[in-house]
């Protein structure tokens, strides 16, 4: 299925976020989710489904003023 | 002194954690200039982010992450909440953008999203205006900290309004106050703490310096000496001179 994944389309094998982490090779790694523009707690990315054309935003620690 | 939610700083300086040369060059800004507040942000997932967060854990002090770069409450509220599960912290730096060129903050999109992120249980820094009535709107909100700039966020131009940050202060005689953006020399540090303000937040000024560890310790210092200075009760300013030597026992020459 297609998902936007950071502002790129990505075809991947996945029916939850926690499983689009895993297919992008983020795997356990420390990032904070977002879909369509909601906050996905690390809690129930499991049990959150994705759907064709679904936004994700994987965000890390960045330096800031 | 005020306190930030319960937290009393050990220091009334925050700095910004971008732009500097190297990690090595920041983290010994943070060390020399004894700030007790780092801001931070979240962006999209690259290379780096983990060892860019060790190096701040490192430091040991209070961590701010921002909603830097939001232009509605809606995704000032989804950063924070990200920000909060990411950093473990319930601190957020408010900023909603209301213009691309000055980024002067949207007071509309703020006000918003303080009161969704205050009653959400989070303890909001919002990067606003001097103006009173958006500052009393937040406090309504639940803010219990304002954070107005002195001038755009970059610019260094220090306090474009003097008179607005001054009434501000007299304002709101029990909420902390911190000048957040434009600050370009320490003195303009000094003349907010001077005002009785009580922390200044800073980034490009001393990132972008020649010598950003001996400007983060220049504005330390400038700081501290604002803060005493305030304490220390400053004489009203006069328009007339006024003699400071005694004109009795003077002598006739």
């Amino acid at each position: 299925m297609k998902i936007d994944v950071n502002g790129v389309t990505h075809d991947v094998e996945a029916a939850t976020v926690q499983d689009a982490l895993h297919a992008l090779g983020w795997g356990d790694r420390r990032v904070a989710t977002a879909l369509n523009g909601t906050f996905v707690p690390a809690a129930v990315r499991d049990g959150t489904a994705l759907s064709p054309g679904d936004r994700l935003e994987v965000l890390t620690a960045m330096q800031g003023g | 002194m005020r306190d930030f939610y319960g937290v009393r700083l050990a220091t009334p300086m925050m700095l910004g954690t971008a732009r500097y040369p190297s990690p090595a060059v920041m983290a010994a800004a943070f060390r020399d200039s004894g700030a007790s507040v780092a801001t931070v942000s979240l962006r999209r997932e690259g290379e780096g982010g983990r060892a860019f967060w060790d190096i701040v854990r490192a430091l040991g002090i209070h961590v701010l992450p921002n909603t830097a770069g939001c232009h509605s409450a809606r995704e000032a509220i989804t950063t924070a909440r990200m920000a909060r599960e990411y950093f473990e912290t319930d601190w957020i730096k408010l900023e909603v953008i209301g213009d691309a060129d000055t980024l002067h903050p949207d007071p509309f999109g703020l006000l918003e999203a303080a009161e969704a992120l205050c009653a959400d249980g989070f303890k909001v820094f919002p990067y606003t205006t001097e103006d009173q009535v958006l500052a009393q709107r937040l406090v309504d909100a639940g803010c219990r900290v304002l954070m107005p700039w002195g001038s755009p966020i970059g610019s260094g131009q220090g306090l474009n309004n003097p008179h607005g940050l001054r009434t501000l202060r007299a304002a709101f005689p029990d909420i902390p106050l911190v000048v957040d953006a434009g600050l370009g020399l320490p003195s303009h540090a000094a003349q907010a703490m001077e005002m009785g303000y009580d922390a200044v937040l800073l980034n490009t000024a001393v990132a972008e310096a020649r010598d950003p560890v001996a400007m983060a310790r220049a504005f330390a210092l400038a700081a501290q000496a604002g803060a005493i200075a305030s304490s220390a009760g400053p004489m009203p300013a006069r328009d007339m001179a006024q003699p400071s030597t005694p004109v009795i026992g003077r002598a006739w020459l």
